[in-house]
């Protein structure tokens, strides 16, 4: 049978097209991704481009109100950028760091887990212990823990410059226990079956075993949690960057665009604030739904509404 | 139950050296005690003198048993903003953010029990589906957002409400509370709100899921069967046991809950410990944020050990398991 044949005939596909709320948040998505990475070329200006900036511009409200132009659709930020095109920038970093932040968290919870769950004993304890109390202490928390001793450590300017390498590092260091624990619990149950018992009789070392036989068998709970890590870190993120511990406001991510909205929202000028905070609030939203959905069709064992 | 006590109690001042270790590693790696004493205006060679006479100069661990020894009595240092006792910056400030948790989980108690077990009795009717519906359009919304959409609606376009800080207070002893007076409480409504904005959908699905599995078990088939009065089955029978997985889940959510006080008080400039914290990292007050982390450490354990030791008085199974 073909790959092409075997998708088509996948529960799945089966189940995706006959959910029309998968469908239209997976179109969301599509669309939401596409428009943020192709924005250096359909956004009408560029935020990082300070010639075509005019500070005389800043605070114009949206095109449809009174003293819009139709230059600027959903009107102008503080600082006299284009809010559409400066939001489509924002969306993309906020993405790039959402995503590599999950890369980081899957990569060392996947091999803290598998080693952990694999090897068992004191070091299994030791480290399910670690993962208790970070975990504990709720990711949000620690991710802005961090985010402020980087930031003292390395001084604000520094801090700025390399912020998506150190949001990418913050947030994949705060959130690795739920991978972790994860991957645990489903190595335990695999380590059990007979076929790992005949690798290790075959005389495979640990590592072959660990990588190569069980690793495949328990990859469908991390996509699982995958997704709504995703939506996860793009959350802490945003968190980070309103608190001033995120992208600077020189290259603004959609958290850092609503910090910066929120001091003029009291003059009235709404419109900075809202419509990061709503496209921010869609990418989340749509994130999480598809992720329900992934859990529903991958894993009825946890179907709980 | 005596044996589980101790190991759970022995567990928690683990952690709290853990904790108090990474502190110190922080504090000294980026702090500066000598620039929080005499600032940044005195000759290196008196500074290397004070250094020495601090001890600055001692191998790191005789330094780190130095800093736990002050510490469990209750000195961690002189906040460099401030220049007083960083406990005592922290403890003044508390009651702010006491009050607003106090608030927020109140709310969040009165609405998530009703919803929860409504949905979870009627899985089917339109207005669960509109409940579910919202919780999880909830749980995407950032608290920071929720807050100033908030301020927007109701201090600047409506001016119902006040959109920062705490309003009059009243001094009971030493306790200076926003309780009592009207000013207070309209200043506390919008913050509370919000924080418990987040936390809301997370406690009616947690209830709606558990309490659905309790109505599937036999216990609650055979009071079917016996004839009970369905109110008696959903609010005495099924509701007990939903109950304790839910204080569990809320005790370890205590954590999220004050993640989110530092960004509610940052959007209202409640004058509480979150904002506290933003302040420290602005200004780089080492030993404050140091003291918040611990203080905030220190809050965890307790709270930890109490939820774990509640639990393990109820439900006697979690004790056995732990004897292990």
């Amino acid at each position: 049978m073909g790959t092409l044949a075997r998708i088509r005939q996948s529960y799945i596909l089966y189940s995706f097209v006959r959910d029309w709320v998968a469908i239209t948040c997976f179109i969301v998505v599509c669309i939401l991704i596409l428009i943020s990475f192709l924005s250096p070329f359909i956004a009408p200006h560029n935020p990082y481009e300070s010639a075509s900036i005019n500070v005389m511009n800043a605070e114009t409200p949206p095109m449809w109100m009174e003293g819009g132009s139709s230059e600027f659709i959903l009107g102008t930020d503080s600082q006299g950028r284009d809010l559409f095109s400066t939001l489509l920038f924002g969306m993309r970093i906020s993405i790039i760091i959402g995503c590599c932040a999950v890369i980081l968290q899957a990569f060392l919870g996947v091999i803290i887990g598998l080693v952990s769950g694999y090897i068992g004993g004191r070091l299994d304890s030791f480290l399910m212990r670690m993962a208790d109390v970070q975990l504990s202490f709720s990711t949000m928390m620690v991710a802005i823990f961090l985010g402020a001793i980087f930031q003292a450590a390395f001084g604000v300017a520094m801090y700025e410059r390399f912020a998506v390498v150190l949001l990418v590092f913050i947030i994949g260091l705060a959130e690795w226990p739920q991978y972790a624990r994860t991957v645990r619990a489903s190595v335990l149950a695999e380590k059990q079956k007979e076929y790992v018992e005949a690798a290790r009789v075959i005389g495979l070392n640990s590592a072959r075993i660990m990588l190569r036989h069980i690793l495949p068998n328990t990859l469908s709970p991390v996509l699982v949690i995958s997704t709504v890590q995703v939506a996860n870190a793009i959350m802490s993120e945003a968190a980070l960057s309103f608190l001033g511990l995120g992208m600077p406001v020189t290259r603004p991510s959609l958290g850092s665009l609503i910090n910066s909205g929120f001091e003029f929202i009291f003059s009235g000028s709404w419109w900075i604030t809202l419509f990061p905070g709503i496209f921010l609030v869609l990418l989340i939203l749509v994130i999480n739904l598809l992720g329900d959905w992934l859990r529903d069709v991958l894993n009825p064992k946890l179907y709980k509404g | 139950m005596f044996a589980f006590t101790i190991r759970r109690i022995a567990q928690g001042i683990l952690v709290m050296l853990i904790i108090s270790f990474l502190c110190f590693t922080i504090q000294h790696a980026i702090g500066d005690p000598v620039r929080d004493i005499v600032g940044i205006s005195v000759s290196a060679a008196e500074r290397e003198a004070l250094r020495e006479k601090m001890g600055l100069n001692d191998p790191f661990l005789s330094q780190y048993i130095r800093f736990l020894g002050k510490a469990v009595r209750g000195d961690v240092g002189m906040s460099f903003f401030f220049k007083k006792p960083a406990l005592e910056v922290i403890l003044f400030k508390a009651p702010a953010t006491l009050e607003l948790v106090f608030v927020s989980s109140v709310i969040i108690i009165f609405i998530s029990i009703p919803l929860g077990i409504y949905c979870a009795i009627n899985p089917k009717h339109i207005l669960s589906r509109i409940i579910m519906g919202m919780s999880i359009v909830g749980v995407s919304i950032p608290v920071f957002l929720t807050a100033i959409m908030l301020i927007y609606i109701f201090s600047v376009e409506l001016h119902w409400l006040p959109s920062y800080g705490r309003g009059e207070l009243v001094n009971i002893g030493g306790w200076k509370s926003g309780l009592f007076t009207i000013s207070g409480i309209r200043h506390l409504i919008l913050p509370s709100i919000a924080l418990s904005s987040i936390m809301l959908p997370l406690f009616i699905r947690l209830i709606r899921s558990q309490m659905m599995e309790i109505l599937e078990t036999e216990y609650i088939k055979f009071a079917w069967a016996k004839g009970l009065h369905k109110r008696r089955i959903w609010f005495i029978h099924a509701f007990k046991n939903t109950l304790l997985p839910v204080i569990t889940v809320g005790g370890v959510q205590l954590g999220t809950m004050i993640a989110f006080t530092i960004l509610t008080e940052t959007v209202f400039q409640w004058q509480g410990l979150g904002f506290l914290f933003i302040e420290a990292v602005e200004r780089a007050d080492t030993t404050l944020l140091v003291a918040y982390l611990m203080v905030v450490g220190v809050i965890f354990v307790v709270v930890n050990t109490i939820v774990d030791l509640i639990y393990g008085l109820v439900n006697p199974t979690v004790r056995i398991q732990g004897t292990r």
